[in-house]
């Protein structure tokens, strides 16, 4: 993948080349990317003078973080104990089913992605899921195709 | 302790280990000073020339005084003034082995751990084995990057799922393959293929009977002292 280095550099330079923000610029360089490359992490520890190792597990540590490319829609889907209670887990297999794809991974075309995350915060409007930062309370696998819309409802 | 002065360097204080007065320099480690008494306490995630990583937490001691103690893992823990320091009391046995049985049930076929659990006398593990390859002990990490000075294995991942690796899991530049971190291991290297290799706790030569005077008869010991053989050491050397 092509990394065009003058973006990061000004990322780096935002937090005057220091070691210890090496999370926010990686948080930076998500927000750019949707995931972190790995050519942009190789320069990250360069600049910043930091074993590249050190900067894979950071990157690895957190679940912010991701080291897949990311679709460009992403699906939460909420696993928390309300959510799970009034049936998530179906709602979950639904979406799978219909994308063809597991939790954690991406569609082929790079249009979705989908993963599960064990609360949100909305637990009263459960069972919830995120559409890209939308939320979508009392879901049911009926309307997950609404969700999606009617594209992926072909395949 | 009220009385705090301010030490200059090279003052030693002194502290009580298992019940007696000994001076050590405010600059050591408990677990150094302990050793510098000549008191053997098994570790395994320490080593002399690494900075100390306290993760194995075998070296742990008992420190406090009465109902007030706790257990501290001596490799991490400032000599202090006034410490009461235990090495070898019923809480810190009982703990010490529950640890390496944990540490055995990831890693049957090490053989450093095995020898351990001989000698600290580990008699079962109640744990199922899950075979894995590594204990996360940090040794390698930082004979990388400490004494070899190459920082190309670290950490990734987190709980569970932790793990040493390379950067992005790939074959790197940084490593020369200099082969310290399999040096260093305590893990790779295996135990011995005994009569009981499948299992998952040998306990060395303890819980044996001595299998090897029907194979080899007199010749071939070289386990001086074999513990579970009739012979003293002095008789083999003759």
């Amino acid at each position: 993948m092509k990394i065009d280095e003058s973006k990061l550099d000004s990322i780096i330079k935002k937090y005057n080349n220091e070691q210890g923000s090496l999370i926010s610029i990686l948080q930076d360089i998500q927000v750019e990317y949707k995931y972190l490359p790995r050519e942009a992490m190789d320069h990250v520890a360069k600049s910043l003078q930091i074993p590249r190792v050190q900067v894979f597990g950071v990157a690895t540590f957190f679940k912010a973080f991701s080291l897949k490319p990311k679709g460009k829609q992403q699906i939460h889907v909420c696993m928390g104990t309300a959510c799970h209670v009034r049936g998530s887990k179906m709602v979950l297999e639904e979406l799978e089913r219909k994308l063809g794809i597991k939790a954690g991974d991406t569609t082929q075309d790079n249009e979705y992605t989908l993963e599960t995350v064990n609360c949100v915060g909305a637990c009263a409007l459960g069972p919830v899921v995120v559409k890209n930062e939308e939320y979508r309370g009392q879901m049911t696998p009926i309307k997950v195709e609404s969700l999606l819309g009617t594209k992926i409802a072909k395949r | 302790m009220s009385k705090k002065v301010e030490k200059s360097r090279g003052e030693m204080i002194s502290f009580m280990l298992n019940g007696a007065e000994v001076q050590a320099d405010p600059k050591w480690s408990l677990l150094e000073a302990i050793q510098f008494y000549g008191i053997s306490i098994p570790t395994l995630c320490h080593d002399e020339g690494l900075t100390p990583y306290g993760v194995c937490r075998m070296c742990v001691v008992e420190v406090g005084n009465g109902n007030r103690t706790k257990l501290v893992a001596s490799c991490m823990h400032p000599v202090t003034g006034g410490l009461n320091v235990r090495t070898h009391t019923s809480r810190v046995i009982k703990t010490r082995k529950m640890i390496l049985e944990l540490l055995i049930a990831r890693c049957p076929s090490s053989k450093k751990l095995q020898d351990m659990a001989a000698m600290l006398e580990l008699k079962e593990v109640r744990f199922d084995p899950l075979n894995d390859d590594c204990i996360l002990c940090g040794l390698c990490v930082r004979m990388c990057e400490e004494q070899m000075v190459a920082k190309a294995i670290g950490y990734a991942g987190r709980g569970m799922d932790r793990y040493i690796t390379t950067p992005f899991d790939m074959t790197s530049d940084e490593c020369r393959k200099c082969g310290a971190c399999m040096f260093i291991c305590p893990v790779c290297e295996l135990r011995c293929q005994g009569p009981q290799a499948e299992t998952t706790l040998c306990s060395g030569c303890i819980n044996t009977e001595p299998v090897c005077a029907s194979i080899y008869g007199e010749a071939m010991c070289f386990m001086v002292p074999c513990l579970s053989c009739i012979k003293k050491p002095e008789d083999v050397k003759a």
